[in-house]
């Protein structure tokens, strides 16, 4: 582990963006200062995590340990079929079975209007959200819901579905991009019409969206090359694979007020897409976030909310569903499959002079496969005058695609990565020496338009050149080292954060971000660090869309930096009310009292925080403070990753001997927590790379739905993941936090493709690099 | 159904309870007895979750039937600590930031505490293929096994001193 910190006022000529300060209502503090040069006392500390001892004893409780009085429990019956026409669903038998109280299907839900909805970090049609709820005419893939049971018991309830009757008619599926955008590719959804460069056509199509984004002439770019590579890329589907299934209890009480409990990435979003679904209003809608075991962006959906709450609806009691692994698989998360086409070329002085790149995502059974991030960043890490990329988004008959972590990067750049290093030998350099003379830098257009702010893509690289695991020897055969670069833009959206201070100087603090990897602790500790007072002095909670304000995903990076910033604020109102309370004791104006690491001073008198905590209630009463805020100086990240791997050229098997993982995180508020989402993120895109896709027949069902066969990672496939963390201050955030968790999954997959083939000399553009796809290349070669 | 009566030891206490023959013992542990420290991930063996001791051997609590813990005695989560202090293993699992979402940790805590009661001095090899049968999405396994390591450490020091 080693961090290599840059101070912005020292690495770059001194200059100030316009950025966000705080929303609204925040004062009496210095907005935006750039800190990373500063030193803390809390933030950049490894405080023991607040909900700790809750997880290691057992205690937590996730959604699936909800037992209200009372409880039903629910299943849901899932199509077997990639592709077919739902010709009658017959519930009879089902209901007339022993403990069955209540089956519901899609005649139960209001119908689908026709307007947009928010789901987290975008909006879509409401009637895509509709359908895959549950499914009325057709069913688009294998797992999507048809109908639900509620019933005594979990095993009742399964029976129950298996004795609902449907009938189908089989249609043909498309199960890759380039087999759902051919002409006599049956169509997924007649009401889809192909938007052509933002433009909606009258064309039906699996394609539903066409897009280009161009700087400068490629054409020119690729004449003044002397090396020029072009290359073709697929990967597979993988899903995220978090270790809890979803779960939900849904309880619509006789008050009309309905209740959800659930693990979720984001309990307003589940709040606002069931009330909208259901057409009642959000302030009828309660949700309690509980623990939540794992996501990665897969638990940002809604799936099973609208369903239990109409089987609560019909029994008047409350209704449980928990999802098999089986259905996890089948009928959520996983990320687009993908087809790329990159060209590259560069002048023999080793300058890029163009790059031109085709990506065509898997969305799923619905738009959306996140094939604009894809493309916004296939090239991000590159300073290149002349850019050419072209998106298409394509639905095909599976599952329909959610976020998994930095979505659609990690497919973009598993192409790009490798043509750069094609390139990098042709005009005869080192690899990092290639990419850090053609670095993104603050001024770097992308190709979607923006210009860099401060970023920390060429401090990266140079952190991986300067290595010692990038000059180590690999110390045997048939191995191979590879490296690869890759952007995450991350997020800002909006928090809501509330401390209420106690007469004994601890503080509670409220606040609405499913916490997935310890940002209790995280947020609290930059309340910490403005108080003056120890992180464990906070004390964070996670609460219901009722007792906090308006809170997004955790997604996007975005919660350590966000709600970190609401509780930054917030602890910036306390001060000045302290400073206030101090006044009052001291009989001073409030501007003469100061403040410094949680002491209050004016004409050689003081008092500490505690002190003035435990006066609150003789100085004005009880002291609390909320901010909001919907930050605009969001920081993009960089990571890189440099993996060492060993081929084994008898079975294509493919070992990672070491891995380290470099990432610009802005400022690491609790560094532990840091790497850990760096090593991760690393092993999921370890997994991504050797091992992991859905197993598709040629009926279209998936034919390995189960944690044998879908092989991800375990601790025996790995070594130690080693971590840099590189700090470049974001010069948006009142501590520097540009946000951690996404970016660190872009690089592995092309870096250890790259190793693989200075291993072998074989290039592998499919993935995964499973045995037997890692043999029959290098028995080709 | 008719249910079984079943007596057994859980956590060192004596308990009875009735469940379907068809049930799990992790279906009887979270359902019947509220235990529910020991999660599902699976429910086939494959993701190490539901992780308990059962007469000195681990088990996935899914793939035994409740009416098999007839006589037995198991340990779960919730009886790793003892009384007010935290087990090494929990300990190290803190003070290491072994854990992300946390839902993994029950099963990563009961079984590295079967492998430290047998081998007070794993290698990390040994570590690697003992832990193999439990999957954790978040934390790519390094520190879970740097934090069974320290766990190690600090066992062989206090029963030095």
């Amino acid at each position: 582990m080693s961090t290599f910190t840059v101070d912005p006022a020292r690495a770059a000529a001194p200059r100030r963006e316009s950025s966000g300060n705080g929303g609204p209502g925040v004062g009496g503090y210095e907005p935006n200062m750039v800190l990373a040069s500063a030193t803390f006392d809390v933030v950049g500390t490894r405080p023991v995590r607040h909900d700790g001892a809750d997880k290691v004893t057992g205690r937590a409780l996730y959604g699936a340990d909800v037992h209200l009085s009372g409880t039903l429990h629910g299943a849901i019956l899932r199509s077997p079929h990639a592709h077919a026409r739902i010709q009658s669903v017959d519930t009879s038998r089902a209901e007339g079975m022993d403990g069955v109280f209540a089956v519901v299907t899609a005649a139960d839900l209001p119908p689908a209007e026709d307007k947009l909805v928010d789901v987290g970090e975008g909006e879509t049609k409401l009637a895509y959200v509709h359908g895959n709820i549950l499914a009325r005419d057709k069913v688009l893939y294998q797992g999507h819901a048809v109908a639900a049971v509620a019933a005594s018991s979990p095993h009742a309830a399964l029976e129950a579905a298996r004795a609902i009757d449907v009938e189908y008619e089989l249609l043909p599926s498309s199960m890759t991009a380039p087999d759902a955008m051919r002409e006599e590719a049956e169509l997924l959804h007649a009401d889809l019409f192909k938007q052509e460069f933002g433009e909606k056509t009258d064309q039906p199509s699996n394609v539903a969206e066409h897009f280009a984004w161009r700087l400068g002439d490629v054409e020119a770019g690729f004449a003044a090359s002397d090396a020029v590579v072009e290359r073709v890329f697929d990967t597979a589907t993988v899903h995220q694979g978090y270790i809890e299934p979803h779960n939900v209890t849904a309880l619509w009480n006789h008050d009309g007020r309905l209740h959800i409990w659930c693990s979720t990435q984001g309990a307003f979003v589940v709040r606002d897409v069931t009330a909208k679904i259901l057409e009642i209003p959000v302030s009828s809608v309660k949700v309690t976030p509980m623990e939540i075991g794992g996501g990665f962006g897969g638990k940002i959906p809604v799936y099973m909310e609208p369903v239990a709450a109409l089987l609560s609806r019909k029994t008047g009691r409350p209704v449980k569903i928990v999802m098999s692994r089986e259905e996890v698989f089948l009928s959520t998360g996983p990320t687009a499959g993908s087809h790329v086409r990159v060209k590259v070329g560069a002048s023999a002085d080793g300058r890029i002079r163009a790059m031109e790149a085709t990506l065509a995502y898997e969305a799923g059974a619905y738009p959306g496969s996140f094939v604009t991030p894809g493309g916004m960043c296939v090239f991000a890490a590159y300073d290149c005058p002349n850019l050419s990329v072209e998106c298409f988004d394509v639905v095909v008959n599976k599952p329909s695609c959610a976020a998994y972590r930095a979505p659609g990067a990690p497919q973009a750049a598993f192409a790009a990565e490798q043509v750069i290093d094609e390139v990098a030998a042709r005009v005869g350099m080192d690899p990092v020496d290639f990419r850090l003379r053609n670095s993104a830098r603050e001024g770097t257009r992308r190709v979607d338009g923006p210009k860099f702010r401060r970023i920390g893509c060429e401090e990266v690289l140079r952190a991986v050149r300067d290595h010692p695991h990038y000059r180590a020897p690999l110390g045997g055969p048939n191995r191979g080292r590879g490296v690869a670069v890759g952007f995450w833009f991350n997020v800002g959206l909006e928090s809501t954060c509330t401390l209420n201070v106690n007469a004994n100087g601890t503080v509670h603090l409220v606040e609405g971000s499913t916490d997935i990897g310890g940002t209790r602790t995280s947020i609290a500790m930059q309340a910490a660090e403005v108080l003056g007072i120890p992180a464990e002095d906070i004390l964070p909670e996670v609460v219901d869309t009722d007792s906090v304000g308006f809170t997004s995903v955790t997604g996007g990076s975005r919660t350590t930096f966000a709600t970190g910033w609401a509780a930054h604020d917030a602890a910036q109102k306390i001060v000045s009310e302290m400073k206030a309370r101090a006044s009052k004791l001291w009989s001073l104006e409030p501007d003469q009292v100061r403040h410094s690491k949680g002491v209050y001073s004016a004409n050689g008198r003081s008092a500490g925080f505690r002190e003035l905590a435990g006066q609150c209630s003789r100085t004005g009463g009880p002291v609390s403070a909320t901010a909001t805020v919907k930050p605009r100086g969001v920081g993009g990240s960089f990571a890189a990753a440099i993996a060492d791997v060993a081929v084994d050229p008898e079975t294509g098997k493919v070992d990672v001997l070491r891995f380290t993982a470099v990432q610009d995180v802005g400022k690491a508020v609790h560094p532990s927590y840091v790497e850990g989402q760096m090593q991760g993120g690393s092993v999921q895109g370890i997994g991504w790379s050797l091992n992991e896709e859905y197993c598709m027949g040629a009926d279209g069902t998936m034919k390995n739905s189960t944690l044998l066969d879908y092989r991800m990672p375990t601790s025996l496939d790995l070594p130690m993941i080693d971590t840099c963390i590189v700090e470049v201050a974001n010069p948006g955030h009142p501590f520097g936090v540009r946000g951690v968790g996404e970016a660190n999954i872009v690089p592995p997959l092309a870096a250890i493709a790259n190793a693989v083939h200075d291993a072998t000399g074989v290039r592998m553009r499919r993935l995964p690099m499973s045995p037997p796809a890692v043999w029959s290349e290098i028995a080709r070669a | 159904m008719r249910s079984a009566h079943v007596e057994t030891t859980i956590n060192g206490q004596p308990a009875e309870f009735l469940c379907e023959p068809r049930q799990s013992l992790l279906e009887v542990l979270r359902d019947v007895l509220r235990l529910t420290g020991t999660k599902e991930g699976c429910n086939d063996g494959n993701c190490g979750a539901c992780t308990v001791e059962m007469d000195g051997r681990i088990v996935p609590a899914c793939l035994v039937l409740g009416v098999e813990a007839e006589g037995a005695e198991i340990l779960t989560i919730e009886g790793v600590a003892q009384g007010s202090a935290l087990h090494e293993v929990q300990r190290a699992f803190l003070e290491g930031a072994a854990l992300q979402c946390g839902v993994c940790t029950p099963g990563f805590i009961v079984a590295a505490k079967a492998l430290l009661d047998r081998n007070p001095d794993p290698s990390e090899d040994e570590i690697r293929l003992w832990l193999a049968n439990n999957l954790c999405r978040c934390t790519g396994y390094d520190k879970i096994v740097r934090s069974v390591q320290a766990a190690a450490r600090i066992q062989q020091q206090e029963s030095a001193s």
